[in-house]
């Protein structure tokens, strides 16, 4: 594969430099100036071979599957007439799992080493046919087009029409995602919703999703009902944002008002660090540090604490959520024009009571935007709970106890081995979408302050 | 409006005594709210540092790794005839038993089957491989007597480090009274040191904790970080040019523009569950692979570099536009050859910093599968790995006492590159910076 698109490089490039001085010969033979310079001729030849062969051999690369699948299938019936459906099924999943596992030589029975064979071998055939396709074709696309090349022949509009509905493309990718997740999202939850019935999931007091893998299998039955999950993502988000408010508001308020210019160059660095720590740094630290920390002092007032508990794993979320309302709400605070400020100290007020009765309210849109911001990334946040708040989802609001959220669950869901129809994988699937709509809604609320505050100010 | 009401009730004060003394409450409150700023910012840098030093204080143990000096004796009847011909076939159990003849010859009196696999247990499981690898890399070591240092297991390790207290009772440690005798012995015949820990760097994953490294981790956080930036780099400043720069203001680019936004506050485990949903179920992409993990982390961290490109686009002046196209340049030309090359610094740093954040990204690499304990390591991008967030994640979940200063460690590396990388981004900014 890496060959092809060598040798395609390889060709375009050699057709630039051929474009490039037919363009420049052309209008040196006939005296006149071309309508673009040689260099866009070079540059069009280069683009329209490149940019189109490419499409073709990723377009190929995702169904070359399909494609051999297919073969695999009719040789397999050719081979073997007498089976069924099934068996061929079966078949055909062997050959493929030693086609990747290249575990040929285990085999013993002759014929089916012989149908591997006579499927490599179209395998290779099939790669080389295209491979040689590919490439003569990309000799045909650069002669069709040296001969487009003439005096008046528009090349720099072209190229420049190209790269703008590129970059054009480049900024549907963003769409495109979003479309990505919510598809795989919904079809993924209504497959769930097939099995599991919705308003057991939406109102269900109990989770515990160990189902039987195989129907004959003695296991319960398992539950989905995700409250326990949401009650637990909100409990070590709540003590998250007492944690992170207050210290990250005063924070800002400190840097943005008080602070020498100089204290502030070192102390903003410093929170920003604080804020590109790993979130499994944080875990760690929740549970081989905080968590035990906790613990001890429960111990030495008396109080029973587990030893993964929603406080240690909140405590932690919400220092690492500290530079990011303190960051968000400075930036807010400074955009409340000077005037203001001036206003009240001219009446006579001291700086705290203009921050808290000048400053404060007049950024109160954005600083609720920052807050919301802050709390839509405490309910997505990962890897602390996963590290630190266990997995055992109490139906409870005791911050000393072990909580589950639906971040840990989706974790412990999907981790490991699974199969694709088992309730368990798709339950992930609906506790991502939950999430995705959660933090969406938090998220557009949020924007809309903020763009609301600006407005005001800006 | 609280003063006049004040001033009604307190009418045998003298207005200028009461007024002085609001002054003083006031003033105290002033500075009480100062305070309260500046313990607050205090409170949040030490944490900063206390996360530092707890991690610190954990790994730097992990810097060195005891190991023993062992005689073992290669001579010739030691070996089948297939191993002389080609020391590749030689089989693990013949290695170990080389180990063992070498312990026992130093602790004739061990003679119990159970004390004997005590003993032997004072050597590291892998060992063998590094004896093998000598063998195989000089064969004429065969018929001689090698003398190699090879790690201590696990147990013996934290012993020498200090981290299994000898005053626990001996069946309530993993380090047993006979067992930290024979070490004392081995130390005071000179035959245990404390080297720098090279296999933590040169070594894949392991399940024995003396002799797991990260490289294998690291590489594949390294083509891992290769496809984000390929993808999302070219991507993202493409997508900035065209928003800012040619995009006509009407309601589809309005969407766009909301989306992105929203798309940047996505958690980022969503991405995970994209990545599981489309790139594996759907294309059938290869599980475990930096290919696709880089491809789920492009998706997280195009929004951030879209809107970073943007806003260091639109910081170039007009009149610099406004003088491209005064001399005849296209707009695409005045874009290309002059807004871009002027917001590149910019674009740069934001590029570096959410490279940096993918770095540190584990969540949706749980979900596509780069979990697996992968001893081997990575050649190409579409070979089973994992990154080092996620050694240091499955390594956090592993019982062995002797992970938690492994853990520390792969932390410290993982912290040394993000900050490097932070460093070079606001040296970046501070070279190439330029106000307008």
């Amino acid at each position: 594969m890496t060959l092809i698109i060598f040798l395609i490089l390889f060709a375009a490039v050699f057709g630039y430099y051929i474009a490039q001085s037919k363009a420049a010969t052309i209008s040196l033979t006939q005296g006149k100036k071309l309508n673009s310079l040689p260099i866009y001729h070079g540059l069009y030849v280069l683009t329209l071979t490149v940019l189109p062969l490419l499409l073709i051999i990723l377009f190929w690369m995702l169904c070359k599957g399909y494609f051999l699948d297919k073969i695999l299938f009719s040789i397999l019936e050719n081979e073997f007439v007498n089976l069924n459906f099934d068996q061929i099924n079966l078949l055909a999943a062997k050959l493929k799992n030693m086609y990747v596992s290249q575990l040929v030589s285990q085999e013993t029975d002759p014929n089916l080493i012989r149908v591997y064979q006579e499927y490599l071998l179209y395998e290779e055939n099939i790669s080389i046919y295209f491979n040689i396709l590919v490439f003569f074709l990309s000799i045909l696309i650069i002669f069709f087009l040296l001969k487009k090349i003439k005096l008046d022949f528009p090349a720099r509009k072209k190229i420049e029409r190209l790269l703008t509905i590129v970059f054009f493309l480049a900024s549907i990718v963003a769409v495109l995602t979003t479309v990505g997740i919510i598809s795989s999202l919904f079809f993924e939850t209504v497959r769930f919703f097939d099995k599991i019935n919705p308003l057991d999931f939406l109102f269900g007091l109990e989770w515990s999703p160990q189902t039987a893998i195989r129907s004959d299998q003695v296991a319960a039955q398992g539950a989905f009902g995700i409250i326990p999950l949401l009650v637990g993502t909100l409990l070590t988000t709540l003590i998250a944002m007492f944690v992170a408010v207050p210290f990250g508001l005063m924070s800002a308020i400190y840097l943005s008002e008080y602070a020498h210019p100089r204290t502030r160059a070192i102390i903003k660095p410093a929170l920003e660090i604080l804020a590109g720590i790993p979130t499994v740094v944080y875990g760690f630290f929740a549970a081989i540090t905080v968590a035990p920390f906790i613990r001890d002092l429960g111990d030495l007032l008396g109080l029973e604490v587990a030893s993964e508990s929603a406080l240690a794993a909140g405590l932690v979320m919400g220092i690492m959520i500290i530079p990011f309302v303190s960051s968000m709400s400075d930036d807010v605070i400074t955009a409340v024009p000077r005037s203001l400020r001036e206003g009240s100290w001219g009446l006579g007020a001291t700086r705290s009571e203009t921050i808290l009765q000048v400053v404060l309210p007049a950024a109160l849109a954005g600083i609720v935007g920052s807050v919301l911001l802050a709390v839509s990334r405490a309910i997505g946040e990962t890897m602390i709970v996963v590290m630190a708040a266990g997995l055992a989802a109490n139906l409870t609001f005791n911050p000393l106890e072990a909580v589950s959220t639906v971040t840990v669950q989706i974790v412990t869901l999907l981790v490991g081995d699974q199969e694709f129809d088992s309730a368990k994988t798709l339950a992930a699937f609906a506790l991502g979408m939950t999430l995705f709509f959660f933090t969406l809604i938090l998220n557009v609320i949020a924007l809309a302050f903020v763009k609301r505050y600006r407005e005001v100010y800006e | 409006m609280n003063n006049l009401d004040n001033n009604n009730q307190l009418t045998d004060e003298s207005p200028s005594e009461y007024s002085s003394d609001r002054l003083l409450k006031r003033q105290k409150k002033e500075k009480r709210f100062q305070l309260l700023g500046k313990l607050s910012v205090l409170a949040s840098v030490s944490f900063l540092f206390i996360l530092f030093i707890s991690i610190i204080e954990k790994g730097s143990s992990a810097i060195r790794q005891s190991e023993v000096l062992l005689s073992i004796d290669l001579s010739t009847e030691n070996f089948r005839q297939e191993v002389l011909m080609d020391p590749k076939k030689i089989r693990g159990s013949e290695l170990n038993k080389l180990t063992r003849n070498s312990l026992i010859k130093l602790f004739p009196n061990v003679q119990s089957r159970s004390d004997r696999r005590m003993l032997y247990s004072l050597i590291s499981s892998g060992a063998r491989h590094e004896l093998r690898d000598r063998i195989i890399q000089n064969r004429d070591l065969i018929g001689g007597i090698i003398s190699v240092w090879l790690p201590l297991s696990d147990d013996a390790d934290m012993y020498l480090k200090g981290n299994i207290k000898k005053d626990v009772p001996s069946n309530l440690r993993r380090f047993k009274d006979n067992q930290i005798s024979w070490l004392d012995q081995l130390m005071s015949d000179g035959l245990v040191r404390k080297s720098f820990n090279f296999r933590f760097f040169t070594n894949g994953d392991s399940r024995e904790p003396e002799i797991a490294g990260t490289l294998g981790a690291l590489i594949g956080s390294f083509f891992t970080l290769l496809v984000t930036f390929l993808i999302s780099f070219p991507i993202g400043v493409m997508a900035a040019i065209y928003l800012e720069e040619f995009s006509p203001k009407n309601r589809f680019t309005e969407i766009i523009e909301v989306n992105i936004n929203n798309l940047a506050a996505v958690p980022s485990i969503v991405f995970g569950l994209l990545g599981l949903g489309v790139f594996l179920s759907f294309f059938e992409f290869p599980r475990s692979a930096p290919l696709v993990g880089g491809m789920v982390l492009s998706l997280m961290t195009l929004p951030t570099i879209i809107i970073v490109s943007r806003a260091s686009l639109k910081a170039v002046p007009g009149s610099i536009r406004e003088a491209a196209l005064g001399l005849g340049a296209s707009k695409m030309q005045m874009v290309l050859h002059h807004v871009l090359p002027l917001g590149m610094p910019g674009i740069l740093t934001g590029g570096i910093l959410g490279m940096a954040r993918a770095l540190g990204e584990t969540a949706p690499l749980l979900m596509i599968g780069m979990v697996a304990f992968i001893v081997d390591i990575p050649t190409k991008i579409d070979d089973p790995s994992t990154a080092l967030p996620v050694q240091i994640f499955l390594w956090a979940d592993s019982p062995e006492r002797a992970f938690v200063e492994r853990t520390s460690a792969a932390i410290m590396l993982l912290l040394f590159f993000l900050l490097t990388m932070n460093f070079v981004a606001v040296l970046l900014r501070q070279k190439f910076e330029k106000r307008w």
